[in-house]
């Protein structure tokens, strides 16, 4: 007996070591590739659901494992890296050093563009990285393809242009000039003038959904389909003019950061936000998302940038140091920030679960330039700068997804392929009802769960419609002297109270605890009196 | 220090010339497609609204019977041809290309009520009310008969007279032994005027017959007396029995599991069992509103196809209990046969109204040449909708048939009386002593006895 156990032990260690670590690499990928746990088949009683849900589960675990293999061979390219030996820090390599060693195409890559005169730029990258919008707030609007550094068009708005953005592709670009958001072609022309928004701070356009997404001067939130024009939602925050607007691309929602510190988080279907995190005492600068969905990063007036785990709303770390007025996210995860006329990019140290930032590059640039917005670019190693006298572009190696799907993005499409393109995105594009905080509960079992209580904010937006619905109203038009306008005006008084009346005061929920007097006061005292309190 | 920056040349990943196909480049990391479980949805949801959209199931009638189609035969060799017979005993071999009849075998004085045709295909045996068994040379289908339009006709190779009316006949799998159903089980020769074997149970009629594919000497009939026997011809009596509630009009063995047969009961319903263990049924197909006239398997054996006396076809998984499929028209009258073809693409029914009808099998599908990237779009279609068939939209759309209104009021009563039926049952369980009334399954309700 003894002697068949010694035998095991010597089978597992003739397996090269080599070997059992590509186990354990494969089993991560094929982690990832399974989108997590299988279904629990114990419970089932139904044998007939319980044998095809095993084979099911059994199929699903071969496209993993097939999957990972794709990943691990047959993949062309590998991420870019920076790797320093012995006392050298990564943060100290400077941009003229990366471009010694780096190739000739690569260093292309690296380029300052000064336009002092048309205020400071805004930047956009299509989906795929081919094509960049830059807007400077004086007016100049320019579209760039970025393989051929070729100007596509550049236009002069002869207004304060605050924000530019691509919609699904480079052939159409939106901007929030001073009055009204306008939609462009992409020789230029002037589509259409979105004048229901308002002026318009922020433009962010959401591409599984065509939804464009604005937040105006006056805190209002907009979500206007695309395709054919409709205004989804409009929503009023209720929070004041905010800067600050970002989409998670992993469900869609949009995350708005006020002045008073709060992070909101909205989806077109409902008038109150889905999430309100209070995180900084301050106003809040600047909110980037991590394109697996899991991470924040915001930053406050205080001076820190903070990153939370959107899973559990808690925050994860703080960077203390300076204040960032830009935050970016690349493909990798690498954060970028960008202050005054100083970029930092932060790389996370630990793979896996546990994120931990600590700095990874610096930039600092000509001491005149105010940095204005800070981009990766997908699928490459380079942040796009849009600064106040013009925009720059620096290499960041490691910070690009290396290989491209082309059905997803392809950076060298055909005119044909973008046409195509178009169609299926169309095809495919989801309603606004689809956008929630966990995109995987699509196809999922509901728990049944019993009747809750409409929170607060729900019930007052109930409320609002309900009044507004009760205003509306036509009331017939009486003949014989039976219309007298104080008549009207009472009836109508009536149905405004009677609306307002189906939902019951909010204090009168809470039970009142009867108290006696006495232990009221001792409740109220400060400690060190609570000896002097009546005492029954 | 090492430093390496991601570079692309525009060579690597474009085409070299114009002849040459795109580049494409694949990598199925999760985290490029967000909201991927939505977008599924959504094209779960378009296509099951496209299959709805090219859903159109019926080809062709054909047309030249004089009287009600009363059975059909259909030639295991040649895929193209199936042969019908009518109550006026006319007996027709159909080109289903073309759907026109290629040969006519006149003959027979009554109705035809029995077809069948030998497994190399040279031979078609018929039996009807007139007391004879006919046996016919199929002629060898070229390519001139086929173009040809003139029906050829034909004089039967042998006429066997015997004692009384018959209603079914089935020819062995392997072998030159066929059976004939009627006031007995008999068992034929080609070359023998009289039987050679003899089963007799009783005083009623046998009205189906059906030979095993697997076991050349098994067989199973049904009988007026609401039962179902199965005999082996080494045997010299029968070797399993039941009997059921009603009577059973046709029995089909399921070709990639011989041991199975369904049986298509007068009652509405048909019946799997397994030929082993007859005192259970395996699965209860329901969907028909009236009796079940004809039954008959897919090749792949995953399907069977049923006519029912309620004017429609329906289709059903081996193993399910409802249908995944009717065909119905307001032309179509009481259906008296089906035939499942041989290539599993198509389903031919023969019914009262003198027609026979084809119908694709896949009601959806594109037939002729289809080219490898529709294939592939059509698997996926075919997959992501079957992902999400549960979810409540997709159900309702993948789910829904326009029944004709006399179906759709008898399912209604059907299913108020099965309703009112089981809460009196479960009130008289509420209140009577636990465990004296007890319900049995389904699966074993119609079923009176097994009797050896």
């Amino acid at each position: 007996m003894e002697l068949s156990s010694e035998d095991n032990n010597l089978t597992d260690k003739v397996l090269p070591p080599v070997e059992q670590e590509s186990d354990v690499e494969l089993e991560t990928k094929v982690k990832k590739y399974l989108r997590g746990e299988g279904a629990n088949l114990e419970t089932l009683e139904d044998k007939k659901l319980k044998t095809h849900l095993a084979s099911r589960e059994k199929l699903y675990g071969k496209s993993a494992k097939a999957a990972a293999k794709i990943e691990k061979w047959l993949l062309p390219a590998e991420a870019g890296y920076l790797e320093t030996d012995g006392l050298e820090k990564t943060w100290r390599v400077k941009q003229t050093d990366i471009a010694n060693e780096v190739d000739l195409l690569s260093s292309r890559n690296q380029y300052d563009i000064v336009l002092p005169d048309f205020g400071p730029y805004r930047l956009d990258f299509t989906a795929s990285g081919r094509h960049m919008l830059a807007g400077g707030r004086k007016g100049h609007i320019a579209l760039v393809d970025m393989m051929s550094m070729n100007l596509i068009k550049e236009i002069q708005v002869r207004e304060t242009v605050r924000d530019v953005a691509f919609l699904h592709n480079e052939q159409f670009f939106a901007a929030a000039q001073k009055k009204y958001a306008y939609i462009y072609g992409r020789d230029g022309t002037e589509l259409h003038c979105l004048k229901e928004r308002g002026p318009v701070a922020r433009l962010q356009f959401l591409k599984n959904h065509f939804l464009l997404a604005s937040v105006n001067k006056s805190g209002q939130l907009h979500y206007q389909d695309v395709t054919y024009g409709g205004m989804v939602a409009s929503i009023r925050t209720g929070k004041g003019r905010t800067d600050v607007m970002e989409v998670n691309p992993y469900n869609g929602v949009v995350a708005l950061g006020h002045s008073g510190g709060t992070v909101t988080m909205w989806k077109p279907t409902s008038q109150a936000p889905l999430v309100q995190m209070q995180c900084h005492p301050g106003p809040v600068s600047s909110v980037a998302f991590h394109p697996n969905g899991h991470l924040m990063a915001t930053s406050g007036k205080e001076r820190k940038i903070k990153i939370w785990d959107l899973r559990k709303f808690e925050e994860i770390q703080t960077i203390h140091g300076f204040h960032a007025k830009t935050l970016s996210f690349s493909q990798k995860g690498l954060l970028a920030a960008g202050t005054g006329s100083f970029v930092q990019i932060l790389g996370d140290s630990s793979g896996g679960s546990s994120h931990n930032y600590s700095r990874y590059m610096n930039h600092p640039m000509v001491k005149g330039y105010q940095i204005e917005k800070l981009m990766f670019r997908p699928y490459e190693d380079v942040i796009g700068i849009g600064h106040s006298m013009g925009w720059s572009s620096i290499l960041i190696p490691g910070s690009g997804e290396p290989n491209f799907d082309s059905w997803v993005a392809n950076p060298f499409e055909t005119s044909k392929q973008r046409r195509e393109k178009e169609v299926h995105m169309l095809l495919d594009k989801l309603p606004p009802e689809t956008i929630m905080l966990d995109p995987s509960k699509i196809g999922a079992m509901r728990p049944s769960r019993r009747k809750e209580k409409p929170s607060r904010g729900e019930i007052e937006a109930e409320k609002e419609v309900a009044i507004e619905a009760a205003k509306s109203t036509e009331l017939k038009n009486k003949t014989k002297g039976r219309n007298k306008p104080s008549k009207r005006t009472k009836k109508k008084k009536e149905m405004v109270e009677n609306a307002k009346r189906t939902f019951p005061e909010q204090g009168h929920n809470t039970t009142l605890k009867k108290r006696r007097i006495g232990e009221d006061a001792a409740a109220e005292l400060p400690t060190s009196l609570k000896r002097f309190a009546r005492k029954n | 220090m090492r430093i390496k920056t991601l570079s692309r040349s525009s060579d690597e990943f474009t085409r070299e010339r114009s002849q040459d196909l795109q580049r494409v480049f694949h990598n199925f990391d999760p985290s490029l497609r967000p909201m991927e479980k939505a977008v599924e949805y959504q094209r779960a949801l378009k296509a099951a609204k496209l299959e709805k959209i090219f859903a159109r199931p019926f080809i062709g009638a054909m047309d030249g019977h004089r009287d009600g189609v009363s059975c059909m035969a259909k030639n295991p060799n040649y895929l193209k041809g199936i042969f019908s017979a009518s109550m006026d005993g006319d007996i027709r071999l159909w080109d289903i290309s073309s759907r026109r009849t290629v040969c006519q075998f006149p003959g027979h004085q009554g109705a035809v009520r029995g077809l069948t045709a030998s497994t190399d295909g040279n031979v078609l045996v018929s039996c009807g009310t007139d007391c004879t068994v006919r046996l016919w040379n199929v002629p060898r289908p070229t390519l001139e008969d086929s173009s040809v339009s003139s029906e050829n006709i034909i004089k039967p190779s042998a006429e066997y007279v015997w004692k009384n009316a018959f209603w079914a006949v089935d020819h062995q799998f392997e072998g030159d032994l066929f059976a004939t159903a009627g006031a007995q089980l008999d068992i034929w020769n080609h070359n023998r005027a009289q039987p050679v074997q003899s089963f007799q149970w009783g005083t009623d009629s046998v009205i189906s017959v059906r030979f095993n594919p697997g076991e050349p000497d098994i067989l199973a009939t049904s009988a007026s007396d609401r039962s179902i026997t199965i005999y082996d011809l080494r045997m010299s009596s029968a070797a399993r029995r039941i009997i059921m509630m009603t009577k059973t009009n046709s029995i089909a063995w399921n070709p990639m599991e011989p041991m199975n047969l369904t049986a298509a009961n007068e009652d509405g319903n048909c019946y799997s069992f397994d030929g082993r263990k007859l005192d259970e049924a395996k699965c209860v197909h329901k969907d028909h509103v009236s009796a079940v006239m004809d039954i008959d398997f897919s090749p792949t054996g995953r399907e069977f196809v049923t006519g029912s006396y309620d004017r429609s076809v329906r289709i059903f998984p081996y193993n399910g209990g409802h249908s995944r499929e009717i065909y119905h028209t307001k032309r179509m009258q009481r259906v008296f046969c089906v035939k499942y073809s041989c290539d599993a693409t198509y389903v031919i029914s023969g019914s009262d109204d003198t027609n026979l009808r084809l119908w694709k099998a896949k009601a959806s599908e594109q037939l002729g040449v289809i080219l490898p990237r529709e294939q592939k779009k059509h698997e996926y279609n075919e997959a992501v909708k079957n992902r999400y068939k549960h979810l409540p939209e997709v159900k309702r759309i993948v789910r829904h048939r326009h029944l004709p209104k006399p179906i759709y009021k008898a399912l209604g009563v059907i299913r108020a009386v099965n309703d009112s039926k089981r809460r009196k049952e479960e009130r008289r369980k509420a209140h009577s002593a636990p465990g004296t009334i007890v319900t049995k399954p389904l699966r074993q309700r119609r079923i009176i006895k097994e009797v050896e």
